[in-house]
């Protein structure tokens, strides 16, 4: 066990676009990043969600004060890299501590040249975050320290979340496959905007071979596949940027489809309602959404800064027929699920392949294989 | 679904008396349900024998009966209140094991009378060991994950040896059935042991039972807290990590939460098992705790065990997170589903999530091993603790050294003077668990050892170990220094370093700390319990403070009161001055003041975010508590801070805050000083011309000697400025206060011996009362069974007193107005006399609330604390009872005629410990109190009275079969009378040849029974003790031969307590006993409700 002393470690800052400030120390890499300041409450998961393609550009805070306990292993990463802008902690571990440890979390930061911050009042942030909303934030140490008017003004030439296209940047540039567990009972054809690991493997545990194809994927290569349905992944940026073609012709011919988080932004604007920007968004494992229909409550994995705006008091009447929204989150009503109730789609705002988080909803990949089944009776 | 209409009253059972496992916290829980149950419209009837909870506050529950929790006395309620639910998961495994017994015996059925909140089925599949283990391997078909440690059932002695060969070997663990906090339960390494432990489990189980299990010794150990509703929608309130790894009962180890060292993955397959398990055992509504341990070395899962039932880590963890788990229970009992019940933090989310920590919690247990010598204080399976401290902080070694100071206990906290000792020999000694392992880790770390040498002597999770390294770099930091600069003084106090440890590292005084802190600016914060890591605003001012930036404590235009609790429970101090906390805070917060709860013990109900307007969950040092009235007082008008409600530990802090500043309302730091202070206190009896037992007070043995020599033995030694008798002894003789002096820890040139005339049979009387200043309210008079000598806190009382006249009465008036006057008491004093020869002695005068205060305010319907609190803060005894709060005339010494009798009783946790040769501990009373908690029992006259209290503390007496008696010499003249009554309730009596010659003299038959030093005789006749083993003996009898405890006393006493018998220790409570035998026999016994008692007072009142 080697322990790095206090000393050992740099001063850091970090500034908010509205000008608030906090002092800390260096966490991981040394420099400088920009990125869009929100806030995570899970108390476990910190390797899937740095790894998770929906965090792109954007820097975490994390509430919980001790991070990087259990250190880095090579299971848990949801993708080949960690995609997180910026890291804010307030106790990083010294010394990490699990059977599957292989390197601490501040030498993979260091490794992947992600800059962070520790030491600071998270919990102040995070309520700032709370009550002004997210913002745009700059993370500064070493050499790209100056006085904080200098920094302020560099945060807030970073460019802004609204009308970011970033599908394109995370998605993989070429197709693969992830193959069924034992008989394979499926194809499903999934447009990665962004996708997690545990997600195809949710569903390859299930009998479904994953052809996971790149964001910018036509119609016809997804039709390529022969799928007996389309998934819509996860990802970052502003659903309104998006494309929506390829969504429109899977609906026109009733193929089984599957979206989560950004897919149900996309899947709601291709039914033609509007998407917008939560005040701070939902990022956490503790979210109480509730299914509408049987009205079970579920705890589950959010990672979401924008949100469909639909009714919920009534079905609504779309090009494909009519839809209504089939979860809520308890916690302020926000929309949580999509369901099209004369064609075969739906989608919910939230991770049901739960890495990190609870696997309450992974019932939501079993409802797809249904889909398909009947489909294909 | 909203609630059910079909219930409209409901039985709520308590957990009776406090004992070790199962604490204040059932108080906690049982009040918020009651009162959930209440604001429901519903009628609630509650049974709970422990008065000294606000649970049995008349105004908790509809109809509160302080009855024995036995399926007879719960049945004579359920037949008079016809209740149309009962809900027994709030009263830990006593109110479970009842509320079984009622099912099994057909009451629940004749009577209609539904169980809510839990099935039978489920608890027993919960409950049993073998049903479990059914439970467990059906969760792992299912979802593949979780398995039991191997294991084996065993009813019988053959069973358990040829058990151990199944399992592969020593070291084995015992488990026996259906017993609580793990009674019974330990490690066996070798067949010697197994035979000792296995042998006592199978008696204690009430199904003959035990569980032989293979060894998970040194796995890391986890909990989590589960609530699942009627529509199957299951959250995890909390997960719960042990500092100790597996081995040491969860009640008895450092806890950490939220859980430190898991990944999502390993969180997620311990919450995905949890689950599984509550719906396979089938909890419908309520909270569940389940305890995994987890081997380091490969994440193998094994589920330990389940209760189906709030439980004392369901209080913490609700107090952990600020989530009501016994709150939300009682909703879900009575229909509700978590979605439709909000969470009080936010008001505006749901209770169905799950609630996440920005802050680290850690609870430490505290022990009671100085009270019990003999006692083996290694830590094992079995809980040994007597309370808890927790703290918050926004990282592990801020909150962990926070909770060791506020165990406030000498040494608990970690200290970097002096040489720490050899390394070996301390990481050896941390090999064993015990009472402060963790200070000694630390002095293996200050001695060099390494962290790995750490983690392979204590198997203590490497990430734990080096948060303990980090605390020990800061401590060097600190003393390597040239001198104390901000940043380092903030880097120390950001984890957790006390101003009192930084000034032992620097060598300064705590004081001068303290200013160079405030005048760097460098000042704690206090931050919000949320549930939710401030991702939405919380209404609930529920805070903990930490040295970070920004501040969370709101201004106030109201006045604040603010009052300071009294810490973990221990013998001594315990939920009695909760309940005065409470009481205050209540009363206050009615007269228009903000109340303030200061507070560090998990357990109580004075720690629930509901009970003050503001609370603060903090150690009680003087650091801590400027550091609030700081706070508070820049949040807006502080009136004062209340210090004589929480006992010992806040009236010791009263000089210190006043000459900080502070206002301390009530009785002043002077006045306190006039009690407390032997010498004072002597000329303040002088003045008033009141006798007091010759003494002196001495700080060497010659100086004890030349007074003892002087006033005669036996005398009373005792250090000054202790609670509960601590360390106090009867001495008959030189050679013994030699040793006494020599071994005392607590006697130095401040803190003297105190030597006192010790008075033989004397009665002892404890009066509680309020002083205004002007006016004197005499609150209850007390008359002890035992005499004078045996510790008040361990002696059964009597109130009104039953042989005490009118003219002692008045004396006793006239002796408390004068010394309340005379010591200058603004509130409650309680004051112990000794009536010897009809002269009335003064013992000791305390100006705060008592350990009575609970139970005079019961047994009189006054509500004395609540007066206190007022009186402190400038009401008078005249504006109070034209008020309403105290009568409008008349007092406790006043009580009419017809006035119910009631009868306190100490429970003694005697059957808790073990020496270290495994026998059992002697059970003899003296003046150090031993007792962990009390029963009343209350009826119209004394000996159903005590005949109630009895069935409540130890179990019914017996109305036939055999006593055994045995009594010293100076007894034998007192037992006559009520050996004769024995016999004429037809007991046979058995006798050792003493006692047994004096009874035939007398005319009664006894049986000459065998001493156990006699051995077996010649022609095989038993001795007593082997025949206690064989249960042939009904009741014993049995006075101690002095102290020292000689052996066949020691025998007797402890064959007893491993038997469950009743044990009478001294001839006054036989005498008693006797009265409680005529009441069994000569009739029916009737149960009564609080709120009747205090109507039939009422009206004979008014009369």
């Amino acid at each position: 066990m080697t322990t790095s002393t206090r000393a050992a470690t740099a001063p850091a800052v970090l500034v908010l676009e509205d000008g608030r400030s906090f002092r800390g120390r260096a966490y991981g890499a040394v420099g400088e990043t920009f990125g869009e300041a929100v806030f995570s409450t899970g108390m476990t998961g910190y390797q899937e969600t740095l790894t998770d393609p929906s965090y792109h550009r954007q820097v975490v805070v994390m509430t919980a004060p001790h991070v990087g306990n259990t250190g880095v292993n090579d299971e848990d990463p949801e993708s080949s890299r960690i995609w997180v802008a910026g890291y804010v902690v307030r106790d990083p571990a010294r010394v990490p501590s699990n059977w599957r440890s292989r390197r601490s979390l501040d030498d993979e930061l260091a490794a992947q040249g992600v800059v962070g911050i520790s030491g600071i009042d998270t919990r102040a942030l995070t309520r700032h975050l709370r009550e002004r909303g997210a913002m745009r934030v700059g993370i500064f140490s070493g050499e790209a320290l100056a006085d904080e008017e200098t920094l302020l003004a560099r945060v807030r030439q970073a460019p802004e979340m609204t009308g970011a296209d970033l599908a394109g940047e995370v998605a993989t540039e070429r197709p693969y496959v992830v193959p069924a567990v034992g008989e394979k009972r499926f194809t499903v054809a999934a447009l990665d905007l962004g996708i997690k690991g545990m997600t195809p493997h949710r569903m390859a545990e299930r009998g479904i071979e994953v052809h996971v194809l790149p964001a910018t994927a036509t119609a016809e290569e997804v039709y390529a596949t022969a799928p007996d349905g389309v998934f819509l992944s996860n990802g970052p940026g502003d659903p309104a940027t998006a494309d929506l073609t390829v969504i429109r012709e899977v609906l026109e011919r009733r193929t089984p489809l599957f979206g989560i988080c950004f897919g149900n932004q996309l899947l709601g604007r291709a039914l033609g309602f509007g998407t917008y920007k939560l005040k701070y968004g939902h990022r956490g494992i503790n979210q109480p959404v509730q299914d509408r229909a049987t009205g079970k409550v579920e705890v589950t994995a959010h990672n979401h800064g924008f949100a469909v705006d639909a009714p919920l008091d009534r079905v609504s009447d779309t090009p494909y027929g009519r839809a209504e929204v089939s979860h809520v989150c308890l916690n302020d009503q926000v929309v949580e699920g999509l369901r099209l109730l004369d064609r075969p789609a739906f989608s919910v705002q939230y991770h049901p392949e739960a890495a990190a988080g609870p696997h309450d909803a992974a019932y939501l990949f079993d409802r797809f294989t249904q889909l398909m089944e009947a489909q294909r009776a | 679904m909203p609630k059910r209409t079909d219930i409209r009253s409901v039985l709520v059972i308590g957990s009776g008396p406090i004992v070790i496992g199962q604490a204040a916290e059932f108080d906690y829980s049982g009040t918020q349900a009651c009162r959930v149950l209440k604001s429901e419209g519903l009628r609630v009837i509650l049974v709970n024998s422990n008065p000294a909870t606000i649970m049995t506050d008349p105004e908790i529950a509809d109809a509160t009966y302080v009855e024995p929790i036995t399926p007879e006395y719960v049945a004579k309620i359920i037949a008079k209140e016809r209740p149309d639910a009962l809900l027994p998961t709030l009263g830990g495994q006593t109110a479970l094991n009842t509320a079984i017994s009622l099912h099994e015996d057909g009451t629940l059925a004749e009577y209609g009378v539904e169980l809510i909140g839990a099935n039978v089925e489920a608890i027993n599949k919960g409950e049993d060991r073998e049903l479990f283990k059914g439970v467990v391997e059906a969760v792992r078909a299912k979802i593949g994950h979780g398995e039991s440690a191997r294991s084996v059932i065993c009813h019988s002695m053959e069973d358990v040896l040829a058990g151990v060969d199944t399992l592969g070997g020593y070291p084995v663990v015992v488990r026996p059935s259906f017993t609580m906090g793990g009674a019974g339960s330990g490690f066996a390494h070798d067949e010697e042991e197994l035979r000792r432990i296995a042998g006592q489990g199978l008696t204690l189980s009430p199904t003959t039972e035990v569980l032989l299990e293979e060894s998970i010794l040194g796995w890391k150990e986890y909990e989590l807290e589960l609530m699942r509703d009627k529509h199957d929608n299951v959250v995890v309130v909390c997960s719960i990590e042990n500092f100790d790894p597996m081995g040491v009962h969860t009640g008895d180890s450092i806890t950490v939460a939220p859980a430190m060292t898991l990944t999502d993955r390993e969180y997620q397959t311990l919450r995905d098992i949890g689950i599984a398990v509550i719906r396979e055992v089938g909890v419908d509504t309520g909270g569940c705790n389940i305890q995994f341990a987890v081997n380091p070395e490969d994440g193998r899962v094994i589920v330990i065990e389940m209760n189906p039932r709030v439980s004392r880590s369901s209080a913490l963890a609700s107090k952990a997170t600020g989530f009501p788990i016994a709150k939300i229970a009682a909703r879900l009992a009575v229909g509700y589903t978590l979605d439709e019940i909000p969470n009080d933090i936010t008001q505006k989310t749901p209770a169905s999530f799950e609630p996440t920590l920005d802050y680290v919690v850690v609870k430490v247990p505290r022990f009671a091993f100085e009270k019990f010598p003999a006692a083996d204080a290694t830590l094992t399976t079995t809980m040994k603790s007597v309370g808890e401290a927790m703290a918050i902080g926004r990282n592990f070694t801020e909150a962990l050294n926070k909770a060791l100071r506020s165990l406030e206990k000498k040494g608990s906290q970690f200290d970097f003077t002096g040489e720490p000792g050899d390394k070996d020999e301390l990481l050896a000694l941390a090999g064993v668990p015990t009472d402060g392992r963790i200070n000694t880790v630390m002095a293996a770390i200050r001695a060099g050892a390494t962290p790995d040498e750490v983690f392979t002597a204590t198997r203590i999770d490497p990430w734990f170990v080096d948060q303990l390294f980090l605390i020990h770099e800061h401590a060097e930091a600190l003393a390597a220094a040239d001198r104390l600069d901000p940043e380092l003084l903030a880097d120390a106090k950001r984890h957790g370093f006390s101003d009192a440890q930084i000034a032992a590292i620097r060598g300064l005084r705590e004081d001068v700390v303290r200013e160079v802190r405030h005048a760097l600016g460098i000042r704690p914060v206090y931050k919000t319990v949320d549930t939710c890591a401030a991702e939405f605003a919380a209404d609930t001012p529920y805070f903990y403070s930490s040295y970070d930036e920004e501040s969370e404590v709101a201004p106030r235009t109201k006045p604040a009161v603010i009052i300071l609790g009294s810490g973990p429970n221990r013998i001594g101090q315990g939920i009695e001055f909760d309940y005065s906390c409470v009481h205050a805070s209540f009363a206050l917060h009615d007269a228009g003041y903000e109340t303030v709860m200061v507070n560090c013990n998990p357990e109580t109900v004075s720690t629930d975010y509901d009970t003050s307007d503001r609370l603060y969950f903090e150690p009680l040092t003087l650091e801590d508590v400027l550091e609030i009235v700081h706070a508070e007082t820049q949040a807006g008008p502080v009136a004062g801070v209340i210090v004589q409600l929480g006992g010992q530990t806040p009236l010791g802090l009263a000089q210190a805050l006043k000459d900080n500043g502070v206002p301390v309302v009530g009785t002043s730091p002077e006045a306190i000083h006039l009690a407390e202070d032997r010498g004072a206190f002597g000329r303040v009896l002088a003045e008033a011309g009141l006798p007091a037992p010759k003494h002196g007070t001495a700080t060497s043995f010659p100086g004890a000697k030349a007074i003892a020599d002087e006033i005669g033995y036996p005398v009373l030694v005792r250090p000054s400025y202790v609670l509960g008798g601590r360390g106090m002894e009867i001495v008959y003789d030189e050679t013994r206060l030699a040793s006494y002096i020599a071994e005392s820890t607590e006697i130095s040139a401040d803190r003297p011996v105190l030597v006192d005339r010790f008075l033989d049979d004397a009665i002892e009387i404890d009066v509680d009362a309020l002083y205004d200043g002007h006016e004197l309210y005499l609150g209850g008079v007390m008359e002890h069974i035992e005499e004078a000598g045996i510790h008040s806190g361990d002696s059964a009382c009597a109130l009104p007193p039953i042989t005490l006249g009118g003219h002692d009465i008045k004396r006793l008036r006239t002796s408390t107005e004068a010394i309340a006057k005379g010591v200058g008491v603004q509130g409650l004093i309680n004051i112990q006399f000794a009536l010897a020869g009809d002269i009335l002695y003064v013992l000791e005068a305390n100006p705060r609330a008592s350990r009575t205060v609970p139970f005079t305010s019961k047994a009189t319907a006054v509500p004395l604390a609540k007066a206190a609190a007022r009186i402190s803060l400038g009401a008078t005894v005249a504006e109070l009872r034209a008020e309403g709060m105290l009568p409008a005339t008349g007092d406790g010494g006043t009580l009419p005629l017809d006035a119910p009798i009631s009868v306190k009783e100490a429970v003694l946790p005697w059957s808790r410990f073990r020496d270290v040769q495994g026998r059992g501990v002697d059970t003899i009373l003296g003046p150090e109190m031993r007792s962990t908690g009390e029963v009343m029992g209350i009826d119209a006259v004394f000996g159903t009275a005590y005949a109630k209290s009895q069935a409540g503390a130890y179990g019914a007496l017996p109305t036939k079969g055999r006593a055994f008696i045995s009594v010293a010499n100076r007894d034998k003249r007192a037992l006559i009378f009520p050996a004769r009554a024995l016999i004429e309730h037809g007991f046979e009596l058995l006798a050792t040849s003493g006692t047994a010659e004096v009874l035939r003299r007398n005319g009664i038959p006894a049986r000459v029974v065998r001493k156990q030093s006699e051995g077996v005789g010649p022609a095989g006749e038993p001795t007593i003790v082997t025949l206690i083993h064989e249960g042939e003996v009904d009741l014993i009898v049995n006075t101690p031969f002095g102290t020292g405890g000689r052996l066949d006393g020691y025998d007797i006493r402890t064959a007893a307590v491993a038997r469950g018998i009743p044990c009478l220790t001294t001839v006054q409570a036989l005498a008693a006993a006797v009265q409680g035998i005529d009441a069994l026999t000569s009739g029916e016994i009737g149960v009564c409700s609080l709120q009747e008692h205090a109507s039939r007072l009422t009206a004979s009142r008014g009369e």
